[in-house]
């Protein structure tokens, strides 16, 4: 038998269902936009006027600057807390896990308010031995204006998100790596910059990605601090001023959906150099000596996490809020319905 | 290196050595994992330039052995040296100290280790494994470290792959690039832990050519192994495990052939 297979030549099946579904689709979204499109609501003249308004621009900046801030800010400061609570010391790692408990579990906007307040509750910052006279005083109030506050604010929740990520990222790398490292005489700190921490963040980059783009538009609340020259508040502010808050709120949606698409590019990059030397998974472990030891078929399969980023990436890749499945969240992010409106002044 | 790469077989060697024959003692080594005791008082020697093979069923206790000797693992009881010196702790009157996490690392630059599951660290290529130790632990210049590396991947016939990735490489070739790595900090002692396990057959014997060939350089060396061929042809000495104490030891060959214990017999019968 050395004749070549005959090629399958089938009358494709139909999917009259699926066409019907993807034409009703099409049909109602191009109603909705002819629709919104003549609305004199979204006043599209005043969204056009609006969408570059320097002070709208300035504002974006704003934004820009404290989701960048924050993030750095939140990142290293979450990387310390994950490093905590891998520590053998049981002091240290409960220091970290009461600071993941407050911060997790009360909302941010909650939080922001009290930063907000911090020279209310602290009119001086001290600095010196407890109980004697300070060397230095501070005025709070003088000291750290409001953007920094928005930035401590938003940064202090974000290391307790951050910490969970990165410390779902150090445990997924295979113990066998730490090994290797330390019996070739690495120190535990070498161990953690060279060889675990670039393995973990082909695990931490999806949800970190994850994380900026909530980030992004958690910022509209830093209201609660009061700090109002971010993109919506300012957004707010002119409306406030011109009675017709619709228009401008599309401009703020607009400059938002603008740097979480270019957020998203960005994600998409980095996923693919922390993937280096992992991206063609191929087996080589195999069970083949089973017989002879029992360890042999635990050494089978992929290296570990390699899976585990799916879920995550394509959250991603949908613009998902949620950092990952199994951190039930809630934080608020749609500047529309944050509590902060009737406040602005 | 070079010297171990030339010199003539391991038996002259073992002579001229300086200082105690004995690259490895133990005097009544215990380890315990909470009350689970896993070595029972192990009294073992390995002579410089000695190969020795340890054997034994599953969970006797030979992987904690070797990451004992290399202090990835304390000991409880007894008293552990290589090279002269006390593993993991310093001995100052009659008190024991624990060595800090940084002379702990030290010493062990000195034993090489290779692992059932190779254990190359994935997002490095094969010439960055081999040189990552030398430049990060050892600070030597990368050029240097690049050159050796190279000779090293030549002695374990993977030249051409130098730039490959690991998950590119098969469990053979993965495993001489261990080899090789940890060659590069040229060890005293290597220890291998099943090193062909974890292989598949066709692949076993690219492996264990390299260990012979380092076996012949003079390289003291302590191999867990199921591979009786190796133990027999290679091993000056044969150590059989069970239930965390060392059974029966002795001249491979005479072991193999002819068993004193029981366990040992019983053993055997399984596995030849
Ligand atoms: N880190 C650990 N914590 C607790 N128990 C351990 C640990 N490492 C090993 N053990 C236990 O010690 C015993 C001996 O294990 P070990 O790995 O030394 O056996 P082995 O002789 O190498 O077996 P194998 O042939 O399966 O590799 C086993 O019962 C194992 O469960
Ligand atoms: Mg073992």
């Amino acid at each position: 038998m050395t004749e070549e297979s005959e090629a399958i030549r089938a009358v494709r099946l139909r999917h009259p269902w699926r066409v019907l579904a993807a034409i009703v689709l099409v049909l109602l979204l191009a109603l909705f936009v002819l629709d919104a499109a003549n609305r004199p609501a979204f006043g599209w003249a005043a969204f056009a006027q609006y969408l570059f308004d320097p002070r709208i621009m300035q504002a974006a900046l704003n934004t820009l600057a404290l989701t960048v801030y924050s993030m750095v800010a939140g990142v290293l400061l979450g990387v310390l807390l994950a490093i905590m609570r891998l520590s053998p010391n049981p002091v240290v790692k409960s220091v970290a896990w009461l600071y993941l408990w407050v911060f997790r579990g009360t909302p941010v906007y909650v939080q922001l308010v009290f930063w907000g307040l911090l020279a209310t509750i602290y009119a001086t910052i001290d600095i010196g031995i407890p109980f004697t006279a300070p060397w230095i005083q501070f005025e709070t109030r003088d000291t750290i204006d409001v953007f920094w506050l928005a930035v401590i604010g938003l940064a202090l929740n974000e290391a307790a998100y951050m910490a969970e990520i990165v410390r779902a990222g150090i445990m997924s790398v295979d113990q066998g790596q730490n090994e290797a490292a330390t019996a070739l005489g690495m120190s535990w700190t070498k161990t953690m910059r060279r060889v675990v921490l670039p393995q973990a963040m082909r695990i931490i980059i999806p949800p970190t990605g994850n994380e900026v783009i909530s980030m992004l538009k958690t910022t509209s609340l830093v209201a609660a601090v009061p700090y109002s020259f971010d993109l919506y508040g300012r957004a707010r502010d002119i409306s406030a001023a011109t009675f017709d808050p619709i228009p401008l709120l599309l401009v703020a949606s607009a400059w938002y959906l603008a740097f979480t698409s270019v957020l998203m590019v960005g994600q998409y990059f980095l996923e693919k150099r922390f993937s280096r030397g992992i991206g063609m998974e191929r087996q080589t472990r195999r069970g083949s000596d089973a017989g002879r030891s029992g360890a042999v078929t635990t050494a089978t399969g992929p290296v570990p996490g390699v899976t585990t980023t799916a879920g995550a990436s394509s959250a991603a890749g949908s613009g998902s809020v949620e950092t990952d499945g199994n951190e039930p969240e809630n934080r608020p992010v749609d500047p529309g319905q944050t509590p902060t409106g009737k406040e602005s002044g | 290196m070079t010297a171990m790469l030339t010199s003539e077989r391991r038996s002259d060697q073992a002579a001229a050595a300086p200082g105690s024959g004995l690259m490895v003692e133990a005097r009544g080594v215990s380890k315990s994992f909470g009350t689970n005791q896993v070595l029972r008082s192990i009294t073992l020697d390995v002579k410089r330039g000695e190969v020795m093979c340890m054997i034994g069923p599953s969970g006797s206790g030979k992987s904690t052995f070797l990451r004992c000797i290399n202090h990835l693992e304390n000991i409880d009881a007894g008293r552990l040296r290589v090279d002269g010196r006390l593993v993991g702790y310093e001995e100052r009157g009659d008190k024991l100290y624990e060595l800090k996490p940084k002379v702990a690392a030290r010493q062990r630059r000195d034993i090489g280790m290779v692992f059932q599951r190779f254990n190359l660290f994935p997002h490095m290529t094969a010439l960055e494994n081999v040189i990552e130790a030398p430049v990060q632990v050892k600070g030597e210049r990368k050029g240097v470290a690049v050159e050796r590396a190279r000779a090293l991947l030549e002695r374990v016939g993977l030249s051409g792959k130098a730039d490959a990735y690991p998950a590119h490489l098969s469990g053979g070739q993965q495993q001489r690039v261990a080899i090789a790595r940890a060659l590069a900090m040229e060890p005293k002692l290597m220890l291998f832990d099943e090193p062909t396990s974890a292989l598949d057959p066709e692949l076993v014997g690219e492996v264990l050519d390299v260990m012979k060939q380092l076996a012949a350089s003079g390289m003291t060396m302590i191999v867990v192994t199921h591979e009786m061929g190796f133990a027999r042809e290679v091993a000056d000495s044969l150590v059989f495990m069970d239930g965390g104490v060392v059974v029966e030891e002795g001249d491979p060959r005479e072991v193999l052939a002819n068993p004193q214990h029981e366990r040992t017999k019983a053993f055997l019968g399984k596995v030849l």
